[in-house]
């Protein structure tokens, strides 16, 4: 899937029209471990590019979620803060964190590809 | 300094450990399932947890040894059954808490299990107060092993026949492929189970012979989660030097026996914090929604004020949900007391709870 997009804080981010939808990525997961809680921006609410959007946390720690653009959240995905383990079975799909509505396209080109993205996870991980 | 390694290090590689310093060991916190799944096969069948980094400490002696010891161990040790144990601390004078461990008398002294983060001090402080009456051996030629749950006693009875007899905190001498093995039957998750002292030499060999029967090694991650749910105190959070047996709860822990003799360390400060009460208690904490209150977070009561902080909080995989556990001032301890935590800048309701979370199922002559 070539117009989805990767950020260095692990989130991906996928365009359609001026709704891009957000959340985390596998390699992401596979990090934190089992996620118990999630807490995700409010419908409405502004949030910035590379700012807080959220938290996810494992059993061991919390950890901050933040958006790869800038934009107003639309829609926020209630299913992953009723069952947190979806995160973990299903996250670059069904347990997508919240939609935005971005204000500035630009900000996407700075965003990794998915090849470029698969190589920094390897290497941040090593 | 140099980071330990336990005897069992190349089988935690070889079933995918993630490791954590801890205690100035590398130990694993867990491995390629996950904490949840750990936590979860522990409740249900049998984990296996490496507890090598803890202390075996031996102190010989005969009935003098037991007589000096009632004046550090608020423990009725004399009329304690040999190869049968107690959970005890080591305090200073104040009754704060240098250490909490367990007591096992043997034939000709006991051994004594310390945390591995306090174990060399609590030997200085042992010895200094025995007076170096006693020979004492911190035993670093054994590993220590935990296996916890439902399955635990027959999946060991197979291997160490004999071991299925012990009752709860109770143990013996067996034997294992030539060497000689002591086992209680005891631990730290709520489940049945069993501690094993074993030769360096043999411990990867039992702990294979136990994977091939069922049971699965299981990190700290989920002892944590495990000990949690079942409302039992971690040294360093709910336990230490600023705190009492009496503040944290532990009352049932100190013999009667043993208060009416007012002569061991920190006699003087428990017989008054029985008498006048204490300012903090430690309590369980369960929150209303999902949100997870860790170490350090502070508890509101309901008009705002700070009363109190939490030691220890996690999600209880069994009990499917946040628990924390904490201390407060008295006057907010009641059961069903609703308060507040602070997570990330807001407020949270929750209320005092009873421990355990989870409850046991330790078998045979629990009281």
């Amino acid at each position: 899937m070539s117009d989805v997009k990767y950020s260095k804080e692990h989130e991906w981010i996928k365009l359609e029209g001026d709704v891009a939808t957000i959340g985390i990525t596998q390699h992401a997961t596979e990090m934190l471990g089992d996620i118990v809680f999630v807490e995700l921006p409010e419908v409405g609410s502004s949030v910035e590019k590379d700012g807080n959007a959220g938290v996810v946390e494992s059993t061991k720690a919390a950890s901050d979620v933040y958006t790869p653009v800038s934009g107003e959240v639309v829609e926020n995905n209630q299913a992953i803060v009723d069952d947190p383990g979806k995160v973990n079975s299903d996250p670059e799909n069904d347990a997508w964190f919240f939609k935005l509505k971005i204000k500035d396209k630009a900000e996407l080109d700075s965003l990794m590809n998915k090849d470029e993205y698969d190589k920094f996870a390897k290497e941040s991980s090593n | 300094m140099n980071i330990k390694k336990t005897q069992l290090h190349q089988l935690h590689q070889k079933y995918n450990a993630k490791f954590v310093e801890f205690a100035g060991y590398e130990m694993p916190i867990q491995y390629k399932e996950g904490i949840v799944e750990e936590h979860k096969f522990t409740r249900n069948h049998c984990g296996i947890f490496d507890v090598s980094h803890m202390g075996q400490l031996y102190i010989y002696g005969d009935d003098q040894l037991l007589e000096d010891l009632e004046k550090i161990f608020p423990i009725d040790l004399k009329n304690l059954k040999v190869n049968h144990s107690k959970y005890s601390f080591l305090m200073n004078a104040d009754a704060g808490i240098h250490d909490d461990l367990i007591v096992t008398k043997i034939e000709g002294g006991v051994i004594i299990i310390l945390n591995a983060a306090c174990k060399d001090t609590d030997f200085e402080i042992l010895q200094k107060t025995l007076g170096g009456k006693y020979k004492m051996l911190l035993d670093d030629e054994k590993s220590l092993i935990a296996i916890q749950g439902p399955q635990s006693s027959k999946i060991l009875e197979e291997l160490i026949p004999g071991v299925n007899d012990l009752s709860f905190m109770s143990g013996n001498w067996f034997e294992f492929l030539g060497s000689k093995t002591f086992i209680t039957r005891s631990g730290y998750t709520g489940e049945d189970g069993f501690e094993i002292s074993l030769d360096n030499s043999k411990i990867e060999q039992l702990t294979n012979n136990l994977i091939e029967k069922g049971a699965k090694l299981i990190g700290l991650g989920a002892r944590d989660t495990l000990r949690l749910e079942a409302g039992l105190c971690l040294y360093g959070h709910e336990l230490d030097i600023n705190k009492t047996p009496i503040e944290a709860n532990l009352k049932w822990a100190i013999s009667k026996k043993r208060i009416e003799d007012k002569n061991f360390l920190g006699s003087e400060k428990i017989l008054t914090q029985i008498n006048e009460g204490v300012q903090n208690i430690r309590v369980g904490i369960k929150p209303e929604g999902r949100i997870i209150a860790r170490e350090k977070t502070k508890i509101f009561n309901e008009e705002d004020s700070l009363v109190g902080e939490v030691t220890s909080g996690t999600f209880g995989p069994s009990v499917n949900g946040p628990v924390a556990m904490g201390y407060i001032n008295k006057e907010f301890s009641k059961k069903d007391t609703k308060i507040f935590l602070e997570v990330r800048g807001k407020k949270y309701p929750a209320n005092i709870c009873g421990l355990p979370f989870y409850k046991k199922s330790y078998v045979k002559g629990v009281n």
